[in-house]
């Protein structure tokens, strides 16, 4: 039996606000949209500044996302499983490059990294190394300020998890590491996809501490977002064209990843 | 004798002490309310919790000694587990849970995933071999985690709340084929429970253990006509009191004084079965040399039984049948009186021996 049920109306402040934070996130992709010199968008795209960007742009982000799981998920696992003293120090710093600013980062890392740098010089005058104007430094950059995206996601899934699964696991002759291969990562895959995808969206996207700590240099550190912002003084055509391909970038992760944060809101 | 086992484990400031001997081919059931540390237990003989002192050997093999430094791996154990709410690994199918385990004692994909599948024929699940666990009832849950414990040959199998995740209507099929499936192991069995019908089911010898002691082992009947605890006799549905004899005559800690018909002396444990205890309005005439006035305190009606718990001098539960319970028109707080025949009670010596 199903008695008809009457909804109750939202209320309309709350319908009206609503409405307002709509536009104010929607307007801005409208206005890039029209903007936008569809005649030109092709040549636009296929100039070399563009193709350069976009090239440099896949391979750096792509490096900082392998990067940030060879190096994050073994950092998560240590702050969700073990008891060492000193984590919840740990855990701040590693997620401190998410609230500081990207130019900040960009700074700290020029004075550790760069060829005067605590560490850098000496990985200049032993090795030969330099990361500063080079595709090596802007990877570095985005490691850094996408990396905790990775972190924090990895952490909470493991958290989360039983962790009695691990010892059953071990109860069956399994030792450490084909626990985490066959049990712990198949068991926070959702998680380790979404943070994946996070990251790597963060670091396609980075920009201040790339430009601050790599340079802005065509073909070598000058990634999408600093084309982006090197068009607009002179070429707003090629500014509008290339942030129209970030846009598309982005709206494909969004919408392939849609499954796996929904089934993470519902699990 | 197979598994050898004097466990000392600290847990905070709660100390558990527990000396455990199971035979090759003998299921020991462990009893115990939440918190007695049964289950603990099972987890220093698994080696998921190092012991704090004592020694676990097992067919000669010693699996943890701390003052000799020997700690063996959980990994490296032969001891299969089925655990609470049974674990199965949720991403993987029946068959590859089962062969998890084979693979983990070295064996190659290929004669892994054959051996999972016999073991799967054997208890009866070869058409659930692909189905993800969330697709299996309680009973085949169990069913396949039981398989997937025992296809590592373990020597030592322990069992911690098997029947606790099921439907109560599924539990009676369940223990019986759990029980038939335990009858063709050859090893050692340890199961933790907190079901005294479970145990009787199932084991050869029960452990009781109450705030990390053991307090009594033995065969059901020895544990279900002598409980040495009030919770062995609860759990048992016994009235269990202490006394002083002299002669026929005890007497309780209160001065209330009852007669048995076999003579002892000292102090002892009695029980008394709640069916023997009679409850009447008037002060009954006749044989019953042991007759009191008390009150009742508590009734529960269980189908078409009664049990009513009567207050000082003599607390015991009483059962009756739920029509003389009608006919009485007992309820909280009645005044009644209660009788017991000298022959029901049964005496023993309070000091175990």
């Amino acid at each position: 039996m199903t008695a008809p049920q009457r909804r109750r109306r939202p209320p309309v402040f709350a319908l009206v606000v609503a409405s307002l934070t709509v536009a104010f996130l929607a307007i801005p992709l409208i206005g890039l949209l029209t903007k936008a010199s569809w005649s030109t968008l092709w040549n636009d795209l296929t100039t070399p500044v563009a193709l350069d960007a976009l090239r440099l742009s896949l391979i750096c982000s792509l490096w900082a996302t392998g990067l940030s799981l060879v190096l994050g998920v073994p950092l998560a696992w240590v702050l969700a499983r073990t008891q060492l003293p000193g984590r919840s120090l740990v855990r701040a710093l590693a997620i401190l490059p998410m609230v500081l600013p990207p130019v900040v980062g960009g700074v700290a890392l020029l004075v550790a990294f760069g060829r005067d740098g605590l560490v850098g010089k000496h990985l200049y005058s032993l090795f030969g190394i330099q990361f500063t104007f080079t595709t090596a430094g802007a990877v570095l950059a985005e490691t850094f300020v996408a990396m905790p995206f990775l972190i924090i996601t990895v952490e909470a899934a493991l958290r989360s998890m039983d962790g009695r699964y691990e010892e059953v696991a071990a109860n069956l002759g399994a030792g450490r590491w084909t626990t985490f291969r066959r049990v712990t990562l198949p068991m926070i895959a959702p998680s380790l996809i979404a943070g994946t995808a996070l990251t790597w969206a963060r670091a396609l996207g980075e920009f201040g501490a790339t430009i601050t700590f790599a340079g802005n240099i065509q073909g070598r550190t000058q990634t999408l977002p600093l084309a982006v912002y090197l068009a607009l003084q002179n070429n707003e055509a090629l500014a509008v064209a290339l942030s129209l391909a970030l846009l598309a970038i982005s709206v494909v992760v969004l919408v392939s990843l849609r499954g796996w944060w929904l089934g993470t809101i519902k699990s | 004798m197979s598994l050898d086992a004097d466990m000392r484990v600290t847990v905070g400031t709660f100390e558990e002490r527990i000396h455990l001997d199971v035979a090759d081919g003998e299921v020991v059931a462990v009893l115990g309310p939440n918190g007695s540390g049964k289950s603990t237990l099972l987890r220093a003989l698994a080696g998921l919790r190092p012991l704090t002192a004592g020694r676990i050997v097992l067919d000669d093999v010693v699996l943890d000694d701390p003052d000799a430094g020997v700690l063996v791996p959980p990994e490296h154990r032969p001891c299969g587990m089925v655990f609470q709410d049974y674990l199965l690994f949720p991403h993987l199918t029946a068959a590859a849970n089962v062969a998890f385990g084979i693979r983990g004692r070295g064996a190659t994909k290929a004669d892994a995933d054959k051996r999972a599948l016999e073991w799967l024929g054997r208890m009866g699940l070869a058409d659930k071999a692909e189905s993800k666990p969330r697709q299996l009832s309680g009973g085949e849950a169990q069913r396949v985690a039981l398989a997937r414990a025992l296809a590592t040959s373990p020597r030592l199998l322990l069992l911690d709340e098997p029947m606790a995740a099921l439907d109560v209507g599924t539990r009676g099929s369940v223990r019986h084929q759990l029980r038939r499936h335990l009858a063709e192991f050859a090893g050692s069995c340890v199961m933790v429970t907190h079901d005294p019908l479970d145990a009787a089911a199932i084991a050869d010898r029960l452990v009781i253990v109450e705030a990390g002691r053991i307090v009594q082992q033995g065969t059901l009947k020895e544990v279900t006509t002598r409980p040495r605890t009030t919770y062995i006799a609860d759990l048992m549905g016994l009235n269990l009191l202490t006394a002083r004899a002299s002669g026929t005559t005890l007497v309780l800690a209160n001065g209330t004084a009852l007669e048995t018909a076999s003579p002892a002396t000292g102090e002892v444990l009695m029980v008394i079965a709640p069916r023997n205890i009679a409850l009447y309005l008037q002060r009954p005439g006749g044989s019953p040399r042991n007759t009191w006035s008390t009150r009742v305190s508590e009734v529960h009606l269980m189908g078409d039984r009664a049990r009513v718990l009567v207050g000082e001098p003599v607390p015991v539960t009483a059962e009756i049948t739920a029509v003389s319970l009608a006919e009485l028109g007992l309820t909280e707080g009645s005044p009644v009186w209660a009788s017991v025949k000298a022959t029901q009670i049964d005496t023993y010596p309070a000091q175990a021996g």
